[in-house]
């Protein structure tokens, strides 16, 4: 057994609390241990990566060991795709938190701000190791509370209503999903998902599962801000303080929203030609109706939210292809294909939509308004801040040689290689809209001549909110490698193996 | 048959109250229905027919017992229950002092 | 705050401790009968919010309790935290695992390392409840100022 498994939970969990007790007596110690308990978790997440490869390693908590085959007890269940979200988790983290360490010095009592930060860090490893059904719902609960309590933070009018609004929906979320858990419990008698698998593979009840199917995904689309599922979203994060803007829009809506769907439809339930379709079209839509809604918005960060919808309408969209492609059975390197570009795309997402939300916060903290009528020509004053947005506004319209134009390139490939032609050009359409409202961003943001004559021109930000900015855009830069075959052999091939065949998930982990 | 109706008719009691109701509170305490009858399922489910309570007795150990697994979730649950209902009452209480209403129609400021 | 009559500040004196001392036997008893951690954390700041709504207080001594409570909270959950790892150090190094030994059944004194946890899950639980109620009375009686 793996002993480094449960450090990602336990690590962060005991900093929230440290810093709580610390905090009353020392004055400075909350920064200082949130950046070292998250740049070590940097360092484990990436020491998982490069050892895991194709094995899948188990954590049996408690130590009971499994009587006649039946795993008993507790799993915590690491593979190849486990350890690609967690290296997104705690990279974006890390960053957040440092940008962190002078953006929320405005505000008053910062103990309370990183200590919920670190119970959300834990919340997400929580969710992405567990290996059954029911832990799975204790860590998105956990993590669901500490961000509704940090959506809220400065309390004012506008952040008290998007965390009310943001509250009830991830409240009727919490209880679909608990139905849909109690339903599967009923069948099975049992909540280990590899066993799950193993009782599906003796008898399944079609018409029952499909409820049950319908059920978890809205539950879980509700998480993950899938149309129609998306009317808490651009309240929740355009309210927020910018680095949990940057958490919630980069990481949140991955971890416990796209990346649970993909684990419970392709390696647990039987993949079914009508959930597939289902989720197809739930994608196209995404892409759709997203970037329509946002060419209209003059505030930053509503503009931003609403596409992250756009966005995470392209990663649903190519798993669905891929879904339908398995499901009947034909191209199946095509199927590969799909699959893994809508990872890269995820990762890719990851990247350059946090950039974008902390270059947000960077221009609020010095202008003072998010209003894109209100500011202009800061390229001249802000120059870390515009070339970073810069680059980041670029990547994701799906120019080369940045990441998001390989990640397109390939959903687009993919679509176009199973037959899908009307997708692959609703795809097209929508990155050149994309591009155009970036376009629009800039130009208002940063090089258009300022309006009236100012009194008092703006600086750069503090050192740390540009250490932030900087190393990710070299990442938006470094990310485009994943498109060549080693690397790419490295880090998303094991994902893509243990998704396209589930006899590999649910075998070894029963034989252990 | 008869108990598990009675269970998801309670949980569309609970949505009613959160859709058409106007108070704040109002739309808490339906929320707090809705999940009262999710537990209810769960603690159900786990029932086999002439069980008994899932206690030994070591001076009398019975043949049947219930199913002790679902119970165990259902108190895992009723505590995060209470966490959400504790954070909704907590930004309830600052939304009156900002907006000096209840009424969930006067508070859209944000739209868009 | 003010306090209430003179027949419920009488009856609170009276039962006050009997709730004090239910809760600690369903903590204590976690394992033998039904309750454990969280219904005998629950009754246990059932006694405390009695005497603060019964004989009032004012603002003041409620943040200096609240400072207090939040204090317990974290070192409660602090030590139920290290019971967990201490599990990786002694007996098979597992996370959660029972090093205690474990006497037989039906004892108060038996089940391993089990009664611990339900004393400090019991002492967290309650400390979080009477932080959660004194949070929302210091910040009605802020609106009232």
């Amino acid at each position: 057994m793996n002993p480094l498994i449960p450090i990602f939970v336990i690590v962060p969990l005991a900093g929230a609390f440290l810093i709580m007790i610390l905090g009353k007596f020392f004055r400075d110690v909350n920064k200082y241990i949130t950046s070292l308990i998250l740049l070590f978790l940097l360092i484990i997440s990436i020491l998982a990566l490069i050892n895991t490869g194709d094995n899948i390693s188990v954590y049996k908590v408690g130590g009971w060991e499994p009587v006649n085959r039946v795993p008993i007890g507790i799993y915590m269940v690491m593979d190849g795709f486990t350890t690609l979200i967690l290296c997104i988790i705690n990279l974006i983290g890390f960053l957040s938190a440092i940008y962190s360490i002078s953006y929320i010095s405005r505000y008053t009592s910062e103990n309370y701000f990183y200590s919920l930060f670190c119970l959300m860090i834990a919340g997400m490893n929580g969710v992405v190791l567990s290996g059954d059904l029911f832990n799975i719902f204790v860590f998105l609960e956990i993590s669901a509370i500490s961000s509704y309590a940090l959506v809220a933070f400065g309390v004012e009018k506008n952040e008290l209503e998007a965390s009310f609004k943001y509250q009830v929906l991830g409240g009727l979320a919490s209880f679909l999903i608990l139905f849909g858990i109690g339903f599967i419990y009923w069948k099975t008698k049992t909540l280990n998902i590899a066993d799950i698998k193993e009782v599906f593979n003796t008898g399944y009840d079609k018409s029952y599962y499909l409820f049950v199917q319908i059920l978890i995904l809205s539950g879980f689309g509700l998480k993950a801000a899938i149309i129609p599922f998306h009317a808490w979203l651009p309240d929740a994060h355009s309210s927020a303080p910018s680095p949990i803007s940057a958490m919630l829009s980069g990481v949140l809506i991955k971890a416990v929203g796209i990346y649970v769907i993909i684990r419970l439809f392709f390696n647990m339930f039987d993949v079914s030609e009508g959930i597939a379709v289902l989720i197809t079209a739930l994608g196209a839509l995404s892409m759709a109706i997203g970037v329509f809604l946002a060419i209209g918005q003059w505030d930053i960060k509503r503009l931003l939210a609403y596409h992250s919808i756009s966005q995470m309408g392209y990663v649903v969209l190519s798993v669905g292809i891929g879904m339908i492609l398995i499901s009947r059975g034909i191209k199946q390197e095509v199927a590969v294909l799909a699959i893994g570009g809508g990872l890269f795309h995820l990762i890719n997402h990851a990247a350059f939509k946090s950039l974008l939300f902390l270059n947000a916060g960077a221009i609020e903290y010095r202008t003072g308004t998010r209003n894109l009528k209100e500011m202009g020509g800061l390229a001249r004053y802000m120059p870390a801040t515009s070339s970073t947005s810069f680059i980041a506004s670029m990547s994701i319209s799906g120019i080369p040689p940045f990441n998001g134009f390989f990640s397109k390139l390939i959903i687009i490939i993919a679509a176009v290689m199973a037959g899908f032609y009307l997708l692959a050009a609703l795809a097209v359409i929508v990155s050149i809209i994309t591009l155009a409202s970036f376009l629009k961003f800039q130009r208002y943001a940063f090089y258009n001549k300022s309006v009236e004559g100012k009194e008092t021109y703006p600086k750069e930000v503090p050192f740390p909110m540009v250490f932030s900015m900087v190393i990710l855009s070299i990442f938006c830069v470094l990310l485009s490698l994943l498109a060549f075959p080693q690397i790419r052999d490295a880090v998303l091939t094991p994902a893509i193996n243990i998704l396209m065949d589930s006899a590999k998930y649910s075998s070894p982990i029963l034989g252990m | 048959m008869i108990v598990y109706l009675l269970c998801f008719i309670l949980f569309l009691v609970g949505l009613y109250g959160v859709i058409t109701r106007r108070n704040l509170v109002k739309i808490v305490i339906s929320l707090s229905i809705m999940e009262f009858s999710t537990f209810l399922f769960f603690a159900l489910v786990g029932y086999i027919d002439g069980g008994v309570a899932p206690i030994v007795n070591p001076s009398d150990p019975a043949k049947i017992y219930v199913d002790p697994l679902p119970q165990a979730l259902v108190l895992t649950a009723i505590v995060i229950g209470l966490a959400t209902t504790a954070m909704l009452m907590a930004v309830i209480i600052r939304l009156f002092r900002k907006y000096k209403t209840f009424d969930i129609r006067e508070i859209n400021n944000l739209r868009g | 705050m003010k306090g209430m009559t003179v027949i419920v500040k009488k009856t609170t004196q009276l039962i006050a401790g009997m709730i004090f001392l239910y809760g600690l036997y369903v903590i204590v008893h976690g394992h033998l009968t039904p309750g454990g951690g969280f219904a005998g954390g629950v009754i246990l700041a059932g006694s405390f919010i009695l005497l603060i709504l019964a004989y009032g207080s004012d603002y003041l001594k409620l943040l200096q309790e609240e400072s207090g409570s939040t204090l317990m909270e974290n070192i409660a959950i602090f030590i139920v935290l290290f019971l967990a790892l201490s599990g990786l150090l002694i007996g098979t190094r597992v996370f959660f695992s029972n090093w205690l030994p474990k006497g037989t059944v039906g004892e108060l004194v038996s089940a391993g390392i089990l009664p611990l946890y339900n004393i400090f899950v019991g002492i967290e639980v309650a400390a979080s409840i009477l932080t959660i109620f004194l949070a929302l009375i210091i910040f009605k009686e802020e609106i009232s100022k």
